[in-house]
């Protein structure tokens, strides 16, 4: 079967969200990040693949250097998703949690 | 203080199932009450400033729960000019404990719409630590209709919480500017 590369595969491994999250602040090249972890650059290079294959991540040749940053606008995606259901079930839940406060104290 | 309230939500296409638990600061049988009676799930199962309006309620098996929701002016909700009505048919419940229903969209005789998927909802109720956990497990018949339903191209496999996942964009969020 082939594997489907999308937004959430890239964030549902926890050294791939380090990984956005280290380059948020600066487009770095593959052995600054790799010092960040204590995974082998192997491994490190494996998941900005996984990024990259994904479109998270882009690579900007500087020089001799290879810098990884991160597009914002992919991010966005996982808002617009999150948003969703955020919306519906955090408010049905809130609002159950007040229906279940008023009840409780009415029958006290 | 007291712990936060659990909230999980996990979207598991590959089985075609939505798996969310929450837990609630009250006893069972208001719990109970509060997904089970018409004038409690009015009060609050449409997002605000949704109100929801029930048109009838039998909660046992065979029987089903056909509702409406209403916007800010009190107009019933519309979609491609079609008011938007859901109806439950209730399939199995276990007294406090859980109940099985099949859901979907309809119209206001509660007839269900071909053009969008059904799908089937677990409830069950534990009580733990003076809580009540609720786990809803959501089925559906096929992956597309769980990709129709949440509108998105989802991945196996993934398996993080929502709050979890709220805070890293949040704190995420701070950093791109």
């Amino acid at each position: 079967m082939e594997t489907r590369r999308d937004i959430f595969q890239a964030i549902a491994d926890p050294t791939r969200r380090a990984i956005i999250t280290l380059i948020a602040l600066q487009a770095m090249t593959p052995n600054a990040i790799a010092e960040h972890f204590d995974t082998t650059r192997q491994a490190v290079s494996k998941h900005l693949q996984i990024l990259t294959t994904c479109e998270l991540v882009t690579q900007k040749q500087h020089g001799r250097e290879i810098y990884y940053q991160l597009e914002i606008n992919k991010m966005k995606e996982i808002d617009k998703w999150l948003n969703q259901f955020r919306k519906l079930w955090q408010v049905r839940f809130n609002q159950l949690d007040e229906v279940l406060l008023i009840n409780k104290s009415k029958r006290k | 203080m007291k712990p936060a309230l659990l909230f999980d939500f996990i979207v598991d296409k590959e089985n075609k199932t939505i798996h969310i638990k929450r837990e609630f600061d009250a006893d069972l049988a208001l719990v109970w009450e509060a997904w089970t009676t018409a004038e409690l799930l009015d009060r609050w199962w449409a997002p605000a400033p949704l109100r929801n309006e029930t048109k009838y309620m039998d909660f046992r098996e065979g029987g089903y729960w056909l509702y409406t929701m209403l916007n800010e002016n009190g107009e019933r909700i519309r979609l491609d000019n079609e008011e938007i009505w859901s109806k439950w048919s209730y399939i199995a419940i276990a007294d406090k404990e859980s109940f099985t229903a099949k859901g979907g969209f309809c119209n206001e005789s509660g007839t269900m719409n071909p053009a969008y998927p059904q799908n089937l909802w677990e409830t069950k109720f534990t009580e733990a630590n003076n809580r009540v956990l609720v786990t809803i497990n959501s089925t559906f018949d096929k992956p597309e209709d769980l990709e129709q339903t949440i509108e998105m191209g989802f991945k196996e496999g993934f398996t993080m919480g929502l709050r979890q996942l709220e805070e890293w964009l949040s704190t995420l969020s701070t950093l791109g500017k």
